[in-house]
């Protein structure tokens, strides 16, 4: 059964080690043929008995093989339904393995989707197969020797089980390669072999596929062409550049207002390197790891602060525009930052881009440019067919390569969305890009769900702590159906209460390992869009089973409270509990039961004690220096017959809310601390790591201009200074002030205890030492393993691996804020996609307020939509002669007597530019100032109109 | 994604066996005679010599002299040779001497010392090449010289190791397998009584594995000491008809 061999292999690790490694070779491998009668394998229905082909090019019936550059290049064409009875050898596995972990983990996933059409076979283990490196030989070399051997065994083997059979009716092998040489030996070898572009243009049931086919590099008019870009280092290059110390390795993001500007972000510097112009950038794309050098000082520059897009309206083939006039010289500013370029890319960061097509003027012409979605993306150019169907589309497109000589990256089309402007096909787009699963729950995760009728059982309630009879009510904003957390209140003696909080016990439901566990942990949160929502876990739970609903029976996971009547905490207990919630108020109802002195029920007083509480609660924890932050957050109104939206309404901050927060925070501290006490080393935590000094700028800046010294040395003085900053002329300033300051945050993280430091686990904006989530399990993974470590510290479960592996749970918690930080991403541009819809039939004028003053713009915020926009500071008819003078100490622009500044109040006109169909974005005008020929003039709609202008006048 | 895949989708490890495959077990016996028994062991790539002395009486200091059973010492040492780098001190060094005070336990638990009072009995072991499972080669290679040396033994003693890779077990890991990052299990059993005599663990994993893990770590023993069984046979027979013709 065993034959065994050993062989030698030479690796370099710093040193040159010889490592002698046993491979044995096997003859229990099967050829995973149906028709094959000489393997011992029992189901082997992937390659058909007799397999029908498509294929013009080879009628005859055929098994593919595969080349290992065709998974590496041309992915997405292997998603096609169209490959069938494929045979991936184990070298082609290796190898793609080790050149793109990416292509690597896609071919796995098809491979895992689609098992009856790929079967592997492990030639490298194989007696018949293997071949050894011969002496001189490179590891491609003898890779595709390897394939070649693996190919011609198939066909002596498949021969014969075929033996009686007439001769064009016997399967053979193909091979396709796209390596001119390998195609060459294959063919004196006399095995049938074609490139992938061929093999798939004769596809006669598949004619779309071929626009999937990822660009070829060797298109013959580039070579002779002059290149555009200075040539990338070798890798060898670059990795002992960064050894030396020559060279920087970190992770390029381009900016968003400019596209000829980007910045690197290298790990353990506090300053960012900037790039600035086509050559510097070098062909580097947002997210790339890419390697940058430094320039010497004394051509250090600041950001341009002007905002640049890439406004070609056409292809304008490959040539670079003059950069000189789009970036002015800046050299001789004072806060000039390291400025660098990119000498090389380490890793891609390539992933798949929704977008439009670019109106072209050849419509039929097969050459199209693509605009991304997101803006930091360049523009790609592809090949396709159909470009007066996907004109009107949305579109997904992958980059191939970016070839020195061409202006914008090469790609090829992979699918349509849906139409533009389709508020679906929008949604679907949104989701994409922030890589949200929102695929409905396949049936292996619906089988873990409990069947209905659902009750709980008697001997759940043994196990669990009663409290059935306490008065225990939910507060949530109105139209919540997944309620997961629920309070009461109790006076035990006259300075002694009880108040606990009840948690949705999802972990009951959601047990380890299952599929639908797993499904939830890769979802990681819910999404809430303004018109959708995508649960974390199935319907049944969410909206059912696990949401606290009133006068249900319910399983719950409590904390309870003793504390005195100044909130002092005298004892904590956790416990798992069967509840029924009384009554599930909204925050506005809630806020009427406390203030109307009629109602004198048991939960009315409840609520009204809570609210007392928390009211000492909230002080404390300002005391200790909470920063209580501001982000515009807003509400559409959406017609229920066409789910579009009519009306924006900015959501209420009621004492409820406030009173519901506090008793969530207290809860989760709670819980963090009991956890972190047991399982110091595994325990997921979240923490907010203080931000370092140097994200303050922009926000001191701006707190200058309108004379207040701002103090950011630490949280309690932030806050105070916060507190402090009010003037009395422009109410919204100090709002304004709020929102800047929460731009300069840290993104609060999971993590798991045993992988950081103990101080580093305080929570900035909380003013906590220690920090959790536990209060939301049925939107946030991360709930859930927190209330399973809990369990197991009160004794109420039992662990498994994972909860206890460090590694497994900060794996776990990295992929959470992954999904965390898309979901708000996805949130808000959900709004963004509404604000759009909202503004499809009007133009409105608005209040706003100057958020940055740029050397070409301002940026406004319009706080009624909490939507930002751009002012550009040209004409509007095109001609740049306005004379503002930008100062960019203050900084300020002025034109004749009017001079705009941070945070100054304007008027401005908001409109759909609906200029081109495809790609349309939310214009904003100046009204206020009047400005000649920059500003628009008031639309005249009496019964809005009239109170703005007055309350402007009292405002100047 | 990143170092070594330990075992595929298809269900091969590294090397090509499957999870519950041990390595080639080669041996030979009496190979030296100057010692009282010697035998060389091969596992997979692991190569180990073992030397037997005694039992005899008590060299050096009398006072580890036993008053009712034979004193066991053992020697464990690795040749420089042994592994991709020049190893500098062959013996002596704390994990050689942690890895001789495990020999002796694991020996004076399997000898009937208590035949030999006041006696001593020596074995050496060399490590000539090292391809993980080291102890256990040793272990078995010096039961193997025990046996030519015709020491008496309660049982045979066998050792083999197992790993834990994606919730699988994989008996008898090699190298590259242990320095990927998953724990090491080692037993040594009295196959005949299945009595455990040593067991250590590299790592820590979850207590729910443990069961499956020693199970195929036992699994192993008994098949490496059925293979080894076979070998002291066939050496016996040899032996006999030798000792027939003369």
């Amino acid at each position: 059964m065993l034959t065994s061999k050993v062989f030698l292999r030479k690796t370099k690790r710093g040193k040159v080690l010889k490592v002698v490694r046993e491979h044995y070779l096997r003859d229990d491998l099967w050829c995973g043929s149906e028709l094959c009668k000489k393997c011992g394998q029992e189901n082997s229905d992937v390659l058909d008995k007799s397999p029908v082909s498509s294929s013009t090019l080879c009628a005859f019936p055929h098994y593919i093989v595969i080349d290992t550059n065709i998974v590496l290049h041309q992915i997405d064409v292997l998603e096609s339904p169209a490959w069938k009875n494929v045979i991936l050898l184990q070298t082609v596995l290796e190898e793609t393995r080790k050149r793109s972990t990416n292509n690597y983990k896609k071919l796995r996933e098809i491979m895992a989707t689609r098992k009856d059409s790929f079967y592997v076979f492990v030639n490298e283990h194989h007696k018949d197969t293997y071949v050894e490196r011969k002496p001189g030989e490179s590891a491609n070399d003898r890779n595709d020797r390897a394939i070649r051997k693996a190919c011609s065994w198939y066909q002596t083997h498949l021969e014969e089980s075929q033996k009686g059979t007439d001769k064009k009716k016997q399967i053979k092998v193909v091979l396709l390669t796209q390596d001119f040489k390998n195609r060459e030996q294959a063919c004196n070898e006399g095995i049938p072999t074609y490139k992938v572009d061929e093999y798939v243009k004769s596809l006669k049931d598949f004619p779309d596929l071929q626009e999937k086919l990822a660009a070829s590099h060797s298109e013959s008019n580039n070579e002779n062409r002059e290149p555009l870009y200075p040539e990338h280092l070798a890798p060898t290059r670059i990795m002992s550049g960064i050894k030396s110390g020559k060279l920087l390795q970190g992770v390029f993001h381009s900016s968003r207002e400019n596209f000829l500007e980007g910045t690197v972000s290298v790990e353990g510097q506090d300053k960012s390197i900037l790039l600035q112009g086509h050559a510097s950038l070098n062909r580097a794309v947002d997210g790339d790891v890419v390697a940058v050098e430094l320039l010497p000082e004394d051509k250090w520059t600041s950001p341009s602060g002007i905002v640049l897009e890439d406004q070609e309206e056409q292809d304008p083939g490959d040539e670079i525009e003059k950069e000189e006039k789009l970036l002015i010289d800046s050299t001789k500013s004072k806060d000039r930052q390291p400025t660098g370029k990119i000498v090389g890319i380490i890793r891609r960061k390539w992933r798949q881009y929704c977008g439009i097509l670019l109106p072209s003027v050849l419509p039929e012409g097969t050459r199209h440019l693509f605009v991304p979605a997101e803006r930091k993306i360049p523009k790609i150019r592809i090949e396709t067919r159909q470009a007066v169907t996907l004109s009107s589309q949305k579109i997904i497109v992958a980059i191939d390569s970016w070839p020195r000589t061409s202006r914008y990256p090469l790609g090829h089309f992979v699918r349509a969305l849906g139409n533009i402007g389709d508020k679906d096909t929008e949604n679907e787009v949104l989701l994409l890009e922030h890589d949200v699963p929102h695929h409905s729950f396949p049936e292996t995760v619906l089988a873990c769900l409990p069947s209905m009728p659902w009750m709980i059982t008697e001997e759940e309630v043994n196990r669990r702590e009663d409290l059935r009879h306490l008065d225990i009510c939910s507060v949530d904003p109105p139209g919540c159906t997944d309620i997961d957390d629920a309070l009461h209140f109790r006076e035990l003696s006259p300075n002694l209460y009880e108040i606990g909080v009840h948690i949705a016990d999802v972990s009951h439901f959601v047990r380890p390992d299952t599929a639908l566990d797993k499904e939830a942990a890769n979802r990681g949160t819910t999404v809430y869009l303004v018109d959708r929502r995508i649960d974390m876990v199935p319907e049944l739970l969410s909206s059912n089973l696990c949401s606290l609903r009133p006068d249900q029976e319910r399983l719950a996971f409590s904390v309870i409270w003793q504390v005195t009547a100044d909130a002092e905490i005298q004892k904590t207990r956790f416990t798992k509990s069967v509840i029924r919630s009384r009554r599930a108020f909204t925050y506005a109802e809630a806020q009427c039961n406390i203030d109307d002195s009629l109602q004198q029920n048991e939960l009315a007083k409840s609520l009204r004690g809570l609210n007392k509480l928390a009211k000492i609660l909230k002080k404390n924890r300002m005391d200790k220096g909470a920063l209580q932050l501001s982000s515009p957050e807003i509400r559409f109104e959406v017609s229920t017959e066409t789910n579009d939206p009519i009306d924006v309404i900015s959501k209420p901050m009621l004492d409820t809310n406030s009173m519901v927060e506090e008793f969530m925070l207290l809860a989760n501290i709670s819980v963090a601390d009991h956890i972190f006490k047991h399982f110091p080393e595994c325990a997921v935590l979240r923490r907010h790591p203080v931000p370092p000094a140097s994200n303050f700028e922009p926000f001191l800046k701006a707190g200058k201009t309108q004379g207040f010294t701002l103090d950011v040395s630490s949280n309690k003085a932030l806050a105070a200074s916060l507190d402090a900053a009010v003037k009395p002329d422009n109410v919204y300033m100090n709002t304004m002030l709020r929102i800047l300051a929460t731009r300069c945050m840290m993104q609060a993280v999971y993590f798991s205890s045993g992988t950081v430091a103990q101080v580093d686990f305080y929570h900035y904006g909380l003013a906590a030492p220690i920090y959790t989530h536990f209060t939301s399990p049925i939107r946030r993974y991360a709930d859930l393993l927190v209330h399973r470590l809990l369990a197991v510290a009160v004794g109420a479960d039992v662990t498994y691996t994972e909860l206890l592996n460090r590694k497994c749970a900060q794996q776990l918690c990295n992929n959470l804020n992954y999904r965390h930080k898309m979901s708000q991403y996805a949130q808000r541009s959900s709004v963004a996609l509404h604000t759009h819809l909202f503004f499809r039939h009007r133009v409105q004028d608005e209040d706003a307020y100057v958020l940055f003053v740029r050397q070409n713009a301002l940026q406004v915020l319009i706080p009624k939509y909490g939507l930002e926009g751009s002012i550009y500071l040209k004409g509007n008819d095109g001609d740049s002669k306005l004379d503002f003078v930008y100062n960019p100490d203050e900084p300020s622009q002025t034109c004749g007597n009017v001079t705009i500044r941070t945070f100054d109040r304007v008027v401005v006109q908001v409109s759909l530019d609906s200029k081109y169909v495809q790609h349309q974005k939310i214009a904003v005008h100046l009204v206020h100032p009047k400005i000649a020929g920059l500003s628009v003039d008031a639309i005249e709609i009496p019964k809005t109109d009239e109170p703005r202008t007055k309350k402007l006048k009292g405002g100047k | 994604m990143s170092g070594n895949e330990l075992l595929s989708d298809q269900g091969l490890r590294i090397d090509g066996r499957k999870p519950n495959e041990l390595r080639r077990i080669r041996c030979s016996l009496g190979i030296f005679s100057q010692a009282d028994g010697s035998a060389y062991l091969e596992q997979g790539n692991t190569k180990v010599l073992a030397a037997v002395y005694g039992p005899h009486e008590i060299r050096g200091s009398k006072s580890k002299a036993l008053h009712d059973k034979a004193f066991v010492n053992c020697q464990y040492s690795t040749a420089t040779f042994s592994m991709g780098e020049r190893k500098r001190r062959p013996r002596g060094d704390r994990k050689s001497t942690e890895m001789s005070t495990h020999l002796e336990e694991t020996f004076a638990a399997a000898i009937r010392t208590e035949l030999y009072p006041r006696s001593q009995i020596d074995i050496f072991v060399e490590v000539l090449q090292a391809d993980g499972g080291n102890y256990t080669a040793c272990v078995n290679a010096a039961m193997m010289a025990l046996v030519d040396a015709g020491v008496p033994l309660k049982d045979t003693v066998v050792s083999c190791t197992a790993s834990l890779v994606k919730d699988v077990p994989l008996v008898d890991v090699n190298h590259v397998e242990r320095s990927g990052g998953s724990p090491e299990l080692v037993v040594s059993i009295l196959p005949h009584s299945g009595e455990i005599v040593y067991m250590s663990l590299t790592q820590r994993f979850h207590i729910d594995h443990l069961s499956k893990v020693l199970d195929t770590a036992i699994k192993g023993c008994k098949d490496i000491g059925a293979i080894l069984n076979e070998i002291m046979k066939g050496h016996l027979t040899k032996l006999d008809t030798s000792l027939q013709a003369s």
